[in-house]
């Protein structure tokens, strides 16, 4: 177990860049972003007298009910998962190249003969990196991105109050605690959704000899390509609409947040409420996804192709 | 005194060339084994056998156990430093130490912290940062400070200045060996490690054509220097080899009577290079 720790602990020393001063730069540069805009948005506002609009439009300088409050707060909880999403969204580029690299850049440079020569056993080396990818960077992506969110809404919050809004009234109505502990009781869901792209990357990584990326990304898309083809001479049933979606989109897109949301039941196109759009947000919600078969054969997938980096680590010799 | 290393038949063999050919051999505990070879010879393929890196046929067995199958736990009584350039480049020197320390059993942190102490790394030094001997210095601290049976050098002193490399073997004999550890060198440096070696194996095209401690291979090579009036003689005793020096020849020979050869002219005993070189002849031819 203290192996284990330290082994992911060598991991993010390693990737302290990609783990932890991206998801607080891109968070900090959209806070900023923002905050250019806002100040954009007052002078301007002052200079021609028009009123500063907020939060898809609403007018905020006129006296508002509570329904019209709420709808504020919502679409103040709205903003605070786009901030995360975008944060997490820089995550998942990051993950993607950090498995790709994960088992083939230390064969590259030889340093794979380093940590050889100490007592680890391939199956702790490589299960690090499994958790480092589904676990750590989401963990502190989540951090950044919901301390962003907050930051966010607190500065536009305070923007409101200085056109005459109550700041604490519009900070009741959102839930930015209730946001923070969706975002984190989420990563468990992500972490068994990203398996089969992580597993898929990771075993690129230690098979290839050279070029894990071309690899990774030609074959499924070679794959699609024929079986779309055969498709088209009518020769499967299920259509290569259905591979597409199931396989290469699994093998190459599982890491990007909320990608399971299209298999529980689709958002109304329009909807008329934006706290519909919350619900499907919600924990209850995204949790329903465990029940479809979809998420269960990527894991799966993602399993043995790890067990297969895990056999490439320990046989694959090319020092 | 029990075999640290016993090697039966084995082989290896890659796609277009053997590079082990049914070896045999053994090494015992407390030696300093020089793997001499030319290049391609199989010194490497018969390391990575022992650490378990790769795959063979035939019977290995390494402190008692099975590298192939028994790895995680052989590593604990076995160290190796590859080459220079194996630690990772974005490593701090307190990373590795801090790293080593908690995942290796056998590591002694004030050991290597008093090793580091002798040289001029800081902890917060990167690996990228450092030349390559202070690289080695770093790993050697670390190699050092671990418990283990079996050291294997595998051209550990490649690309480094003569300082560092006469460094590097003073503090492995100093701080270091001791008659429980086993050590295994290979190098093309053969000048600088003949003297620490107990035992010598040649090896060439996959297999141990040479497998000795150093005294039997003082009394059964000898060298002779011979006047040009009695070299006919020498050369109809078949030596090894010969050359000439200031129009002398100096004659190998291999397992001749040494007052026979007392006789024809001044003997002493061969270099390992010299001896290298002559077993080694016609290899590239």
């Amino acid at each position: 177990m203290k192996t284990f720790y330290w082994l992911v602990k060598r991991e993010f020393w390693e990737h302290r860049g990609g783990f932890f001063w991206a998801p607080l730069i891109s968070g900090s540069v959209f806070l900023v972003l923002n905050i250019m805009a806002l100040i954009t948005g007052e002078v301007l506002g002052n200079g021609s007298n028009t009123h500063f609009n907020i939060a898809g439009g609403l007018n905020l300088s006129g006296h508002m009910d509570a329904d019209m409050l709420s709808k504020i707060g919502t679409g103040l909880d709205i903003a605070m998962y786009v901030v995360a999403g975008i944060v997490l969204m820089i995550m998942a580029i990051i993950v993607f190249f950090y498995c790709l690299g994960s088992l083939y850049d230390d064969r590259r440079d030889r340093s794979i003969l380093f940590w050889k020569s100490l007592p680890i056993s391939n199956r702790d080396t490589v299960l690090s990196k499994v958790v480092s990818a589904s676990i750590v960077a989401p963990v502190i992506a989540c951090v950044f991105g919901t301390a962003a969110g907050l930051l966010l809404l607190l500065i536009a919050a305070f923007t409101a109050s200085l056109h005459g809004l109550n700041m604490w009234a519009l900070l009741m109505n959102s839930h930015p605690l209730l946001v923070a502990i969706n975002m984190i009781s989420l990563i468990p869901l992500y972490a068994i959704w990203a398996l089969p792209t992580i597993g898929w990357l990771m075993f690129c990584s230690a098979w290839a000899r050279s070029k894990p990326f071309l690899w990774a990304l030609l074959a499924p898309l070679a794959a699609g390509v024929i079986v779309s083809w055969f498709g088209l001479m009518g020769l499967f049933n299920l259509g290569s609409g259905w591979f597409w979606k199931n396989v290469v989109s699994r093998m190459l897109l599982s890491l990007i947040p909320g990608g399971w949301i299209r298999d529980a039941a689709s958002i109304d196109n329009e909807p008329k409420d934006p706290s519909i759009i919350l619900d499907h947000i919600g924990l209850a919600h995204n949790y329903a996804t465990l029940a479809s078969p979809d998420l269960w054969i990527g894991a799966l997938a993602g399993i043995v192709l790890i067990s297969a980096a895990i056999w490439l680590r320990r046989w694959r010799d090319d020092s | 005194m029990s075999a640290v290393i016993t090697a039966t038949g084995l082989s290896k063999r890659y796609k277009n060339s053997v590079a082990l050919d049914n070896v045999s051999f053994q090494i015992p505990a407390g030696r300093i084994v020089g793997l001499i070879g030319p290049n391609g010879a199989g010194k490497t393929t018969a390391l990575k056998a022992i650490l378990g890196l790769t795959d063979f046929s035939g019977q290995l067995n390494v402190l008692g156990l099975d590298p192939r199958k028994q790895r995680d736990k052989l590593m604990e009584q076995v160290c190796f430093i590859a080459d220079v350039a194996v630690l990772p480049r974005w490593l701090r020197v307190s990373e590795a130490v801090d790293f080593v320390a908690n995942v290796h059993p056998r590591f002694d942190r004030a050991k290597c912290e008093a090793f580091l102490a002798r040289t001029i790394l800081t902890p917060g030094m990167r690996v990228r940062q450092m030349s390559k001997g202070m690289i080695v210095q770093l790993h050697l601290a670390l190699v050092m400070a671990i418990d283990a049976r079996l050291l294997i050098l595998d051209e550990p002193t490649l690309g480094l200045d003569i300082l560092y490399r006469k460094q590097f073997y003073q503090n492995l004999l100093e701080d270091y060996f001791d008659e429980n550890k086993t050590i295994i060198v290979t190098t093309h440096q053969v000048e600088e490690v003949e003297h620490i070696l107990t035992d010598l194996m040649f090896i060439r095209d996959g297999k141990i054509v040479l497998d000795a401690d150093m005294d039997a291979i003082g009394e059964r090579f000898i060298e002779v220097m011979v006047n040009g009036d009695r070299a006919e003689a020498a050369r109809a005793m078949k030596p090894l080899d010969e050359r000439q020096v200031f129009g002398k020849s100096i004659f190998l020979f291999d397992g001749v009577e040494r007052s026979t050869l007392e006789a024809m002219g001044e003997v002493r005993r061969p270099s390992v290079s010299d001896l290298f070189v002559a077993t080694m002849k016609g290899t590239y031819a």
